[in-house]
């Protein structure tokens, strides 16, 4: 178990190609940390050079305060789980298990290892398939003995390079919770890679989020959702992802494709000088307001109604408008970030599954401003980010973590021997 | 694509003679091999009278100091340019799969080069060369210019099949902690091992298969079977030598076709292993 | 990086860039030296020789007498390209060439067809084609010689069964020039064949099965779906396949020489080779023979790969 330090860590390939640039983060002890951002954001090299396979320009990483830079992953004590599992195919799922021990010349005994694999099959739900060739498991069943090589030996750190993504979605959902409750149970310091956010948001004590090599937070889930620092992370974090409406900039008050939202003293400050600001509604922030009694200062509106989708728990509606030409570029730019298919102008609602909006009708809905996040266009900065309560919202995460890390190790203590 | 029964029963029937085209010059040759001479030339393709005269013949008899040499000379001369090619093959292409290191891409070409090249042209200089140096007649005099076909082939194989191994599986071995030997002996060995035994089946095929250089660079001493082959005499003067020619083929043909049915998978995978791009 | 620190900070970088390009010279050295020795060996044992035969074909040399060598500068090839010897030897060399490819071409992918769907004896037929592929040349050659020759063979015998007496069972095939070459080329398309099939057969199997299935949906008959879907998708291999072939049957040496020995004008550019070298001992002509060889091998691979685009670095034998 180890912290884990990254002081400006940057990566040039030959070609010149800069992969990652200058970042830095502090992993504590026991800490689970993902790494998300869409494809060729630099988070599985980031990864790769953490664990040692691939040189780092510059910067230090720092394990438990010492610089390994140098070392090479087998003097580096980190074990990692691949994307494709990186089997060995010639070995049965126990000898593969056993893999790391045995390296370990005459440092483990044979009774030793069968007791750590055992553990770790047990744990893993693997006891019935110890004498397999990987060749003849399934995909879970793989990922499963891929992680049974990693918590075999007493590694610092586990790593994970996207281990769910060759999963089917039932599968996924299962390996999750199942990769959550090993992590709490061994509290060991875990580094994730992942492009899928609901992985980032369910697992992460943490997580960092990057574009073009570049951090760009680096937040519990909680605060990534609900105090984005810019238009990028607001628009990766959440699914459906957030909206962004074009808003002109009125004399107290931001004129929105629906609607016109009043504002105060303090925000006026804020907008100073700007014409036009991009608008960020998460869909669920939009309600009916036909069955549903407005919060106090809500904001009213109408529009129709172009797609529904009823999912039985939920209703989203589709509303298409207008977008403003002096925000497409800025926005058409943050979908290209977003490996987005060229955005539609449209906004999405989550309503309740109870509502009555139909396709091609016209209905009326509302929204707390206060929940309305405020972008600027130029550099796509929240101007609406609440520090204060950005640092609560952290705090507050840190002391969950700490205390299901207690709880995780009371149970283990607890547990008989 | 599942097949209908009609077309399974159909491509079956087109099977069988495709099956027999190959098989019917085989069958000849072991049909001469039985013959007795009486009925040598009665032209039946299956033989009516069967004796085993021929192969004593070739293997203790009169025509057994001729056939017997050469089946050793074969053996040493092709085990030993497999072996070579092999091990230099296999450092070689390992570099090529694994390592970024200029120069690899040219490896290649010449090695693809070097496997077109019309073995008769090494021949005249060759002969000309050993002649004045000694080694003409000689098992190192064969093992040498049989590199030429060898070493190319077992480059190209061999790299193809180490281009197959994943990457990830030896990075995997050093985040589990495996020093370089490590990865290379427990993970690199087992996974290259079929490869590499594949490679040296092809090899000694090539090798085995060779008649240029083994007419052109032997007389007496080191020859091979084929040159042999070609060589023999019959038992008297006037005999023809088709019957022992026939048994020695037999003898030299068991063990590849053998070969061929327990390892045909692995061959076929060899010889095609990216000729196609995948 | 911020101007203000630039002075103290790139120590760090190149410091580090020092250390990556050491490990990339180390990985560049390990490569060499564990890929030098195969390379020079293969260059050694080819390029010494043809560069020593490009000199030996400057000279008139015999082996016999090798005090009156002397040298002709380009009078071996002066020679040979006036020699009709050499030019029957070409045309054969083409012809036999020319035959065998297409023959294989065609009866190859017939086979690799029928190996790629075939369903009930299909391990069988798999080794069985392989079977012609491992066996000897000259065992190859032998058993047609056998099959074909007046005295010994059968094949004879069933052509006058199957005409009803017609045809002449003591026909010599190896008595005159285009029968003789019909038994070379028939033994060499039998020999090489299954390599063909093997390699069409790879080929075969990249394509994908559903877009078969797509053309067969879109109403496409049997021959529509060869020539308008998989052939165009196999080209690489086929050209690949056709190369190799093509630079192998050029060279072809040990049918003729088991069969006929170059006689009734069956000679070939190896056999003739072979002949001004081994038994007429002229090394200076026969090392000039092997010049001329050379580059016409050399010439065809070229106009493969430049012509055609075959892609070798993409393909592997």
């Amino acid at each position: 178990m180890s912290q884990i330090q990254l002081k400006e860590i940057s990566k040039v390939y030959a070609d010149g190609y800069e992969a990652v640039k200058k970042v830095s983060m502090d992993i504590a002890d026991g800490e689970f940390m993902i790494l998300v951002g869409p494809s060729g954001c630099g988070k599985s090299t980031l990864l790769r050079m953490i664990v040692g396979l691939e040189d780092i320009t510059s910067g230090d990483l720092m394990i438990d305060g010492k610089r390994v830079n140098e070392l090479a992953p087998r003097e580096r004590n980190l074990s990692m789980v691949f994307q494709n599992y990186a089997l060995y195919p010639h070995l049965s799922v126990y000898e593969n298990i056993a893999f790391p021990l045995r390296l370990n010349k005459g440092g483990i005994s044979d009774e030793e290892v069968k007791k750590r694999v055992g553990d770790a099959a047990e744990m893993l739900e693997l006891n019935d398939h110890l004498e397999r060739k990987p060749a003849n498991l399934s995909g879970g069943q793989r990922q499963r003995v891929a992680m049974g090589r990693a918590i075999v030996r007493d590694a610092d750190a586990f790593l994970f390079d996207e281990p769910l993504s060759n999963l089917d979605a039932k599968l996924r959902g299962q390996m999750r919770t199942e990769i959550a409750r090993m992590q709490r149970r061994l509290g060991v310091t875990t580094v994730y890679v992942t492009h899928d956010q609901t992985e980032a948001m369910t697992l992460g004590d943490r997580v960092t989020v990057l574009k073009k090599g570049v951090v760009q937070q680096i937040a519990s889930p909680r605060e990534l959702y609900e105090q984005p620092v810019n238009l990028f992370v607001a628009g990766f974090i959440g699914s459906p992802p957030m909206n962004f409406l074009p808003a002109r900039v009125e004399d107290r008050s931001l004129r929105l494709p629906f609607c016109e939202v009043p504002f105060g003293e303090e925000f006026a400050d804020k907008v100073k000088g700007k014409d036009l600001v991009i608008v960020g509604l998460r869909p669920e922030f939009v309600k009916d307001a036909e069955i549903q009694d407005p919060v106090p200062g809500a904001v009213e509106f109408e529009a129709d109604v172009d797609v529904t989708e009823w999912l039985g728990n939920e209703l989203y509606a589709y509303i298409p408008f207008e977008s403003d030409e002096a925000v497409r570029a800025k926005l058409d730019e943050l979908d290209r970030d977003l490996d987005g298919e060229g955005m539609r102008t449209q906004m999405v609602v989550n309503l309740e599954a109870r509502s009555r909006v139909r396709e091609g009708e016209r209905a009326r809905f509302f929204f707390d401003p206060k929940l309305m996040h405020v972008f600027d266009p130029e550099n796509g900065d929240n101007l609406t980010r609440n520090e204060e309560e950005a640092k609560r919202i952290a705090a507050e995460s840190e002391e969950d973590r700490k205390r299901a890390l207690e709880r995780a190790k009371r149970k283990e203590a607890e547990a008989p021997a | 694509m599942d097949a209908t029964p009609k077309q399974k029963w159909s491509l079956f029937a087109v099977s069988i003679p495709v099956m027999l085209w190959t098989l019917i010059p085989l069958f000849w040759i072991f049909s001469l091999a039985v013959k007795p001479s009486s009925i040598q030339a009665d032209g039946k393709y299956v033989p009516r009278e069967i004796t085993w005269d021929n192969f004593r013949l070739i293997l203790t008899g009169g025509a057994s100091d001729l056939f017997l040499p050469a089946l050793r000379n074969s053996i040493i001369v092709c085990l030993l340019a497999t072996l070579i090619s092999v091990v230099l093959a296999m450092f070689c292409a390992y570099a090529i799969a694994r390592l970024d290191f200029p120069g690899k891409k040219m490896i290649l070409l010449v090695a693809l080069g070097v496997s077109f090249f019309p073995v008769i042209s090494l021949v005249t200089p060759l002969f000309d060369l050993w002649r004045n140096i000694g080694l003409f007649d000689t098992i190192p005099g064969l093992v040498i210019p049989y590199l030429s076909l060898t070493l190319p082939l077992s480059i190209w194989v061999l790299s193809a099949f180490f281009q197959q191994i994943p990457w990830e599986m030896e990075q995997a071995a050093q985040v589990d902690g495996a020093t370089s030997w490590q990865a290379f002996r427990k993970v690199i060995v087992p996974l290259a091992a079929p490869g590499v035994f594949t490679t040296a089946i092809i090899t000694f095929f090539t090798a085995w298969n060779d008649f240029v250089f083994a007419i052109s660079l032997t007389s007496d001493n080191a020859r091979t079977v084929p040159a042999a082959l070609a060589f023999f005499t019959g038992a008297s003067q006037f005999e023809q030598p088709t019957g022992a020619i026939s048994a020695a083929a037999v003898i030299v043909t068991i063990p590849v076709v053998i070969l061929v049915l327990i390892f045909q998978k692995r061959i076929v995978a060899g010889l095609t292993s990216g000729a196609v791009k995948g | 990086m911020s101007t203000a620190t630039a002075p103290a900070e790139t120590k760090t970088p190149s410091k580090d860039k020092a250390l990556l390009s050491n490990r990339a010279k180390a990985e560049r050295r390990l490569g060499w030296k564990l890929a030098g020795p195969a390379f020079i060996v293969m260059v050694a044992v080819t390029a010494w020789p043809i560069l020593q035969a490009i000199w030996l074909s400057f000279f008139r040399y015999r082996l016999t007498d090798p005090d009156a060598r002397e040298f002709v500068f380009l009078g071996n090839y002066s020679v040979i390209f006036t020699d009709p010897v050499f030019y029957q030897a070409l045309r054969n060399t083409l012809l036999i060439t020319v035959v065998t490819v297409a023959v294989e071409l065609v009866l190859g992918f017939a086979i690799a067809m029928l190996m790629h769907r075939v369903v009930l004896p299909r391990r069988t037929l798999r080794t069985i084609v392989l079977i012609p592929y491992s066996i000897i040349t000259v065992v190859s050659a032998f058993a047609w010689l056998y099959s074909f020759r007046t005295d010994t063979g059968y094949v004879n015998h069933w052509l006058n069964t199957i005409t009803f007496g017609a045809w002449d069972s003591a026909f010599d095939w190896f008595g005159s020039w285009a029968p003789a070459m019909s038994v070379i080329m028939v033994s060499e398309i039998w020999k090489t064949t299954p390599f063909m099939s093997l390699l069409l057969l790879a080929g075969l199997a990249q394509i994908d099965g559903a877009m078969e299935e797509a053309a067969k949906v879109d109403g496409a008959t049997f021959w529509q779906r060869l020539f308008k879907v998989i052939l165009p998708n196999m080209k690489a291999a086929i050209m690949v396949a056709v190369l190799f072939r093509t630079l192998d049957a050029f060279r072809i040496f040990d049918n003729v020489f088991i069969m006929t020995r170059g006689a009734n004008d069956t000679e070939t550019l190896s056999t003739l080779a072979y002949k001004q070298t081994i038994d007429r001992v002229e090394i200076g002509m026969g090392s000039a023979l092997s010049v001329v060889l050379f580059l016409m091998v050399f010439a065809i691979a070229l106009i493969f790969i430049k012509g055609f685009n075959v892609d070798l670095a993409g393909s592997r034998k």
